[in-house]
């Protein structure tokens, strides 16, 4: 046994270290409670519960395919068919229920597979032959938009198919919402479930674990012996999931399935996640800043539509201009972190 | 102390595109001891131990674990059989907290999910068992780069292992730390696992390994136990030429004669808040200055200073006659200063670009974009820097990150050779290297400054210092503490006496 031992503290406290890591997901926070007031103040009716429910239900897909990108971006890769796959998930819904007439649970069952198989493909493709995931996930892009164009030009309605209604029920909380209650549809409740097995998952278990790890530094996952390959291709199955799941959501949500849904939702997705404070080069970020990134471009849009007379464009300049703010606040800590280390 | 080998492996050849790394190499282990694996950079250590972690699989040959013949697709294989490295650089991902980096893969779990309580737990009662104190939930990252190595032992050492490799672990510890490691390093040999040290501190490698496999160019030169193998000897080995080299040098260095003319550069009070206290500094033509200090003392942040890679707050300095105060690395570099950063990977080299390539950047750079080197020219150029600086594989067109580091070192001091600056600045340039390399370094650099070139050499190793420097600057917490210039002071006593004493003399 040696003599002495050694001591160090860390660079710096480990409580201002923890804080650290949570100043993006706190100006998230931040902004998003900045943009609620704005609203409040400005717009009557805007401080009513449902106005934050609503959110919850419109923003439903895009929060759970955020959820699949989170986990994709955090093993510092990116997934750009999530779009494409959600249009098809909706498509294949409605063509395998209303034109093959299979039962509507069975369906949903097969599009779900079918959006994990695809993510466990394309996660095999980006390891075993070194792919960059934006190639690679381009190609489902492209495929998945044809292939639902390929089924049906037009919109396909499932308004026939009785099972689809069970996804708007409505359950309310505290009354009405001229009582100043508000309600949810089982929808949201879906969503919620997917944030928090996905929190869970990527907390708590050796999978999750490992996705942080092969973000950080990829060779030194191998090195360590943790099981690269399959949390690779784990992600993209996760993101396939989630996709698909979105897919279904949209189904139940609209009741119809229209072949260009969804056009750029990757797209929004990755900047919720950004914004949401997740490192675009993988290893560090949390599912739940996904959440206030999502809801930032919720809140985004509810502001647009309360002022009546600005155009929906406004949205995505705003995010776009937000975006730009969060990418440069990212890389101001991570070069302040790299300084404290020096 | 078993004899039974735990490790034998005959007849291994690896082969990299056409290279071939590795060549009928026979290796054996034995349960209890530490073998060291010696050999210049480029012998193939790496190689071997790459084969033997599982990271390559061999061309041709055998490797049996406890007597059963084994083939490791992935490290992580390897590691369940037994075998866990620790490599040079440190493998953890600095994202997560260090007692996650202990124990990733395997976390003690309830169930389905991590038992986070009972991992810190057992990662506080791990660490102390080697005897280092961390805060086990604080991010990796917050760490020192010679604690995180540490760590990265601790998770080694705590994984079932009955082979642990050890790849260059010492090269960014200090004193205090090395005896920390050296004394697990017994204790668990003491215990029966095999221990495999790769290490270019000879010192180190005499005061622990039991046996030593030497290997040159890819071959197997021999074992032999350590008792048997003078220091002489094993360079000898080691080089296959003589092992004279290093002496040569120190003949050579002092044997040239500065020039008494106005100084190439004067530093006046050139200072910069936070970095380096305000220093005097002056060198003329054709002379070597060393800079001498423990790590953290401002040796990288002096000669910066003079690079232009980090801008001055105070003082002057003239370069070559002319003020340059307010210089950056491209004017700096367009005037004849060329500067070799220590961090030879991240700084200096492009990976992926071949050996001409990288030779040919900056004076690419210097003759701007319009008038590309002609390729003939360029041929020959390269041509002629591989042979004179003894770069192998000798193949230009070879990417550099495939190269062994004192060969990627010897490519980045081609490329400033040849535009042929007035001042050359080195820092660290034989760090993580071996003898070989480093007696064709300090060569080059004797012979540089013979022919007129101004050279500032930054280097830890005190012996290295006094062997080449005409004199030597003496730092310590971030101050230029004494200037040596008297052939007498020129001794690593005198160094040291300088920073113990900040320079006052007693």
């Amino acid at each position: 046994m040696t003599a002495h031992t050694l001591t160090e503290r860390p660079a710096r406290s480990t409580l201002l270290d923890g804080l650290g890591r949570y100043v993006p997901i706190g100006a998230t926070l931040a902004l998003l409670l900045v943009l609620y007031f704005t609203g409040v103040a400005n717009y009557p009716k805007f401080d009513q519960p449902q106005v934050v429910a609503k959110l919850f239900i419109d923003n439903a897909p895009l929060l759970v395919i955020a959820v699949g990108m989170t986990f994709v971006i955090l093993s510092g890769g990116i997934d750009l068919s999530v779009g494409s796959v959600m249009a098809f998930s909706t498509m294949a819904s409605a063509w395998l229920t209303v034109e093959a007439g299979i039962a509507a649970p069975l369906a949903l069952v097969l599009v779900l597979a079918f959006g994990t198989a695809w993510g466990v493909l394309i996660g095999a493709v980006i390891h075993h032959f070194n792919v960059q995931p934006f190639i690679a996930t381009l190609v489902g892009l492209f495929l998945f938009r044809g292939l639902t164009l390929q089924i049906s030009e037009t919109d396909v309605s499932m308004r026939d198919i009785e099972f689809f209604g069970w996804g708007m029920t409505h359950v309310e909380f505290f009354g009405k919402v001229r009582d100043g209650g508000f309600w949810l549809p089982y929808l949201s409740f879906g969503a919620f479930a997917v944030v928090i097995v996905a929190f869970v998952v990527l907390h708590y278990t050796r999978f999750g674990r490992s996705v942080y790890a092969v973000g950080g530094s990829e060779q030194s996952a191998l090195l360590m012996g943790l099981p690269v390959a399959r949390t690779k291709i784990g992600v993209y199955a996760v993101s396939g999931f989630c996709a698909a799941l979105a897919g279904v959501f949209a189904a139940f949500a609209t009741k119809s399935a229209n072949p260009l849904a969804n056009v750029g939702t990757e797209l929004d997705a990755i900047a919720a996640v950004v914004i949401g404070g997740t490192l675009l080069t993988g290893g560090a970020g949390f599912v739940l800043g996904t959440v206030a990134g999502v809801m930032v471009w919720g809140v985004l849009n509810t502001l647009i539509a309360f002022q009546g007379n600005l155009s929906s464009w406004w949205a995505r300049i705003a995010m776009g201009v937000l975006l730009l703010a969060f990418i440069l606040l990212q890389r101001v800590l991570a070069r302040s972190g790299e300084k404290r280390r020096a | 102390m078993s004899d039974d080998p735990i490790v034998q492996m005959t007849g291994i050849r690896k082969d990299f595109t056409g290279v071939r790394a590795l060549d009928g190499v026979d290796f054996t282990l034995r349960p209890g001891e530490i073998h060291a694996v010696m050999g210049e950079n480029g012998a193939g250590k790496s190689t071997l131990i790459k084969v033997l972690t599982g990271v390559h699989a061999p061309d041709a040959g055998e490797i049996l674990l406890e007597g059963r013949p084994v083939r490791f697709h992935s490290p992580g294989g390897a590691q369940a059989a037994g075998i866990s490295t620790v490599y040079q650089e440190v493998n953890l991902t600095d994202n997560l907290s260090v007692a996650e980096n202990l124990f990733a893969g395997r976390e003690p779990r309830r169930g389905p999910f991590i038992d986070f309580r009972a991992m810190r737990r057992k990662a506080r009662a791990l660490l102390a068992e080697i005897g280092i104190d961390l805060n086990v939930a604080a991010p990796l990252s917050a760490y020192s780069i010679a604690m995180q190595q540490l760590v990265a032992i601790a998770r080694a050492v705590d994984i079932e292992a009955k082979v642990l490799i050890l790849d260059e672990p010492t090269s960014s510890l200090d004193r205090d730390e090395v005896e920390v490691l050296l004394g697990v390093m017994r204790r668990l040999a003491e215990g029966g696992t095999a221990l495999v040290f790769i290490s270019h501190f000879l010192d180190q490698v005499y005061e622990i390994a039991d046996r030593m496999t030497v290997l040159r160019n890819g071959a197997l030169v021999g074992s032999w136990a350590t008792a048997d193998l003078p220091q002489g000897e094993l360079i000898g080995h080691m080089l296959g030429r003589e092992a004279a080299t290093l002496e040569q040098i120190e003949r050579d260095a002092s044997a040239h004669r500065v020039a008494d003319e106005e100084p190439l550069v004067r530093a006046e009070g050139l200072g910069r808040k936070g970095s380096i206290a305000p220093y005097d500094l002056t060198i003329r033509r054709g002379e070597v200055v060393g800079l001498a200090g423990l790590l953290g003392s401002g040796r990288t942040e002096t000669a910066r200073l003079i690079a232009g890679a980090d801008r001055a707050d105070a003082g002057s300095l003239v370069f070559d006659g002319a003020p340059a105060g307010r210089h950056n690395p491209r004017t700096a570099a367009a005037r004849g200063i060329a500067f070799c950063p220590e961090n030879r990977k991240t700084e200096g080299l492009v990976g992926d670009l071949s050996v001409a390539e990288n030779m040919i950047l900056a004076m690419q750079a210097s003759r701007g974009w319009a008038r590309s080197v002609p390729a003939a020219r360029r041929d020959r150029l390269v041509a002629e820097f591989i042979e004179k600086l003894d770069i192998r594989p000798a193949d230009p067109a070879m990417p550099v990150k495939n190269l062994s580091g004192g060969n990627q070192q010897k490519v980045l001091l081609a490329r400033w050779m040849l535009v042929e600056p007035k001042l050359l600045i080195l820092d660290e340039p034989t760090r993580g290297i071996d003898v070989g390399a480093k007696a064709d370094i300090q060569r080059l650099v004797a012979e540089l400054s013979g022919g007129g070139m101004a050279v500032l050499f930054v280097s830890a190793e005190l012996d290295e210092v006094t062997r080449l420097s005409d004199r030597i600057a003496v730092l310590r917490d971030r101050a230029l503490v004494a200037v040596l210039e008297s052939e007498a002071d020129m001794t690593t006593d005198r160094i040291v006496d300088a920073i113990v004493s900040g320079g006052h003399r007693a």
